[in-house]
């Protein structure tokens, strides 16, 4: 690890390094297993888990410090693919893909498929419309290249709204996610776990930029992959004597298909409110499937943190490798979480649906005093309790029925380990996992928030000529201001900002998408046409994604969707007595008027749908009636494209 | 810097790049339209739809980009704009 100051010494040994940290790691959890034997307590397990593992994360951090600009911003482009591959797996798998993705796919079966389908295929688009272009040109943000491409100033300003859009309320999500991770595991309260997580992110993010980001996010890669395969392999085995889950759930489907059935005929669950896992179509209509996974995949392809991944590798064949490299890491997460889902559903319907309320499972218990785990409406924290609660549900026999049961997604993930019967070191091991997940997501969206203001806004705009020094000390400044807004933002557990996290795709696609891709494929593109475009593109997006959410009653009216329930609800509203009622009704109207605040039916989180056609639309329109770019400009854009003669834009003072 | 080779290269590279925008379209979208048709079939225990949701259509992706990294190389070279 002392070779890491010298870099090409330390790139020539990856290989080394990084065997003798999995090899570490395992040693730790080995020894960590031999004292839980020995008597260590669980509570104990937890806190060497979390701590060591940030430590750890925070030493190669430390070790990747850097003054060197490009450095700082790209890692000096000298990541490998197969590396770079591996960080970009780590920056994309979230907190949320981690823990609450096979939950979602528990809870919505195949139309939960969506979001595996979205968040893998939009690689292809990366692959191959942006991103070799994108490290031709040599950018160290996305505005850079906008800038570059389209005139200046403006163009990147543009591009600096769209980062920070998409990006802020993202972190937010991550920081709120380490906060829960880390109180739930070591029992300190969530304020606390949110600024411990921040340190750890600070740590990792602060001193070498790009360059730390990258080598911590590998570290944390196999840690989160080691930590998601684990227990369902494990389990695998133990159901079906096969340690492959991804091929032995094919099993699970069709007893999970046969349990639904007989789950029918005895009266446990109706058809209106159990959906069957294999049936499509169930949750969303074909149109907001497909839509859904189109805002995703582009998505995918224009969100800034991703982007700027593959800025870093040596040259643009290695950054095209890369891209295949990244999306087999991020394959292996996800199609695992199909199967999880599936073992999780079996479980439920084999030994918790149709049970007595006496002889529930433990792990119902153990997730119900965390309020994860709801039996006919109260958190299942004690068999009296749900058993007094469900005497007053009506129909309920002292059998637990489909209705009755509510589990939150993130339970699927981390009950896996108790369910098959694991020691406690590898619920632990899920918990650094879920960690790594949101700590590199988070240092990446940090960074590329932070590199817009130091490199954009500052370097750029304000002071072109800031010597080197300054320029990384603006960049470590405005890092620390973003992390600690972002964890204080987070710390306040603002649920409107969580869920406007899915709002990220379709604000990235409609704003970067069009600008990005026609700059480089379409020459004709103008400087009038782009900006006409991301305008054009963003604002209609956004106005979808708040009108729809925020203002649903003037959307329904001012674009004559009103129905006669709409209008009663409305009524109710201007009848009701006092403040009570008028609030209650005002829900409820407010509730309604969102379930029919639609475009041609399209759901809100599927935005860019409208967004991106608009956005092409008027940059097509736009572009044909201004002048063609000039002939320096189309010579700029064969030199984009060509791989060969190094990058574009150059560094002064490197 | 439009001579002939560039030209080709260029055209050469635009081609795959439709192919594989093809290739993407019909693994993220059209053989999804088929869903109800494909879990008629049942392989391993997977209904077919199901299953190229969950798992066949994302190894489609990983597979085409390791193809796809090594066939615009191979055009590069061809042409003689790859880098050294």
């Amino acid at each position: 690890m002392a070779s890491r100051h010298d870099g090409s010494d330390f790139t020539s040994n990856l290989g080394k390094v990084y065997g003798l940290y999995t090899g570490g790691f395992a040693a730790f959890v080995i020894l960590l297993a031999i004292l839980e034997q020995l008597g260590l307590p669980n509570r104990i397990i937890g806190y060497l888990f979390v701590f060591f593992t940030i430590a750890v994360y925070a030493g190669i951090g430390i070790l990747s410090r850097t003054m060197q600009v490009s450095e700082y911003y790209v890692a000096g482009r000298r990541v490998p693919a197969f590396y770079n591959g591996m960080a970009t797996g780590a920056d994309w798998m979230s907190g949320a893909s981690f823990v609450g993705m096979a939950g979602t796919l528990y809870a919505l079966g195949y139309d939960g498929l969506a979001f595996v389908l979205g968040w893998t295929g939009g690689y292809v688009l990366v692959a191959v419309l942006v991103a070799p272009y994108l490290r031709k040109f040599g950018a160290y943000t996305v505005p850079d290249f906008l800038a570059a491409r389209y005139g200046g100033n403006f163009a990147r300003l543009l591009g600096i709204i769209v980062l920070f859009c998409c990006s802020f309320t993202y972190v937010v999500a991550q920081i709120y996610a380490t906060g829960i991770i880390a109180s739930r595991f070591i029992g300190i309260s969530f304020e606390v776990a949110v600024f411990v997580g921040l340190l750890g992110i600070l740590l990792c993010s602060m001193l070498g930029g790009m360059r730390a980001v990258t080598w911590t996010q590998v570290a944390q890669y196999i840690v989160l992959i080691v930590a998601y395969l684990i227990p369902v392999i494990w389990l695998s085995a133990q159901k079906y004597g096969v340690p492959v889950p991804q091929l032995m759930y094919g099993h699970a489907l069709q007893d999970i298909a046969s349990l639904e059935q007989q789950m029918l005929q005895n009266g446990l669950a109706t058809g209106e409110k159990l959906k069957s896992h294999i049936t499509p179509f169930t949750t969303y209509n074909p149109l907001n499937f497909f839509g859904l996974i189109l805002c995703l995949m582009i998505g995918t392809a224009s969100l800034p943190h991703i982007l700027m991944r593959y800025f870093t590798t040596p040259s643009v064949r290695e950054a095209r490798k890369s891209v295949a490299w990244s999306l087999l890491f991020i394959f292996l997460l996800y199609f695992t979480a199909p199967a999880y889902a599936a073992f999780a559903k079996l479980e439920v319907y084999q030994n918790v649906i149709g049970a007595s309320l006496d002889a529930l499972p433990q792990w119902i218990y153990t997730y119900g005093q965390l309020g994860l785990v709801k039996v006919c409406g109260v958190n299942a924290e004690a068999v009296e309790a749900i058993k007094t609660a469900c005497a007053g549900v009506e129909g309920n026999t002292g059998l637990l029925r489909f209705p009755d049961l509510s589990i939150n997604n993130d339970v699927i993930v981390i009950s896996t380990p108790e369910i098959a019967g694991l020691p406690y070191v590898i619920a632990g091991l899920v918990a650094a996992g879920g960690l790594a997940a949101s700590l590199s997501t988070a240092d990446g969206l940090l960074l590329a928030i932070a590199n817009a203001l130091s490199h954009d806004i500052y370097y750029k705009m304000v002071d072109p000529n800031a010597p080197t020094g300054r320029r990384l000390l603006i960049a470590r400044v405005l890092l620390i201001i973003v992390a600690v807004f972002a964890a204080w933002v987070a710390s306040t557990r603002p649920a409107d900002i969580l869920s406007m996290v899915a709002w990220a795709f379709s604000l990235a696609a409609a704003g970067n998408f069009p600008a990005l891709v026609l700059g480089v494929w379409w020459k004709r593109t103008t400087t009038a046409g782009a900006v006409a475009g991301i305008i054009a593109g963003f604002a209609v997006t956004a106005y979808y994604l708040v009108a729809t959410r925020y203002y649903a009653p003037g959307f329904v009216e001012m674009w004559g969707l009103a129905t006669d329930k709409f209008e009663t609800l409305k009524a109710a509203v201007a009848a009701a007595g006092d403040e009570t009622a008028r609030a209650a009704a005002s829900a409820a109207f407010d509730k309604y008027a969102q379930s029919i605040a639609k475009w041609g039916g399209v759901n809100n989180i599927s935005a860019a749908l409208f967004g991106l056609p608009v956005g092409f639309i008027v940059m097509v329109l736009v572009s044909l009636v201004t002048p063609a770019p000039s002939k320096e400009m189309q010579d700029f854009i064969d030199e984009i494209r060509r791989p060969a003669g190094g990058v574009v834009m150059k560094e002064k003072a490197a | 810097m439009a001579s002939g080779n560039d030209v080709a290269w260029w055209g050469k590279t635009r081609g795959l790049m439709i192919t594989m925008l093809v290739i993407w379209a019909i693994f993220s979208f059209f053989i999804h339209f088929f869903v109800n048709s494909l879990n008629e079939i049942v392989v391993f225990g997977f209904p077919l739809g199901f299953y190229m949701a969950a798992q066949g259509s994302l190894i489609v992706f990983v597979v085409m980009l390791f193809w796809f990294a090594r066939r615009q190389d191979a055009i590069d070279r061809e042409h003689g704009v790859a880098e050294d």
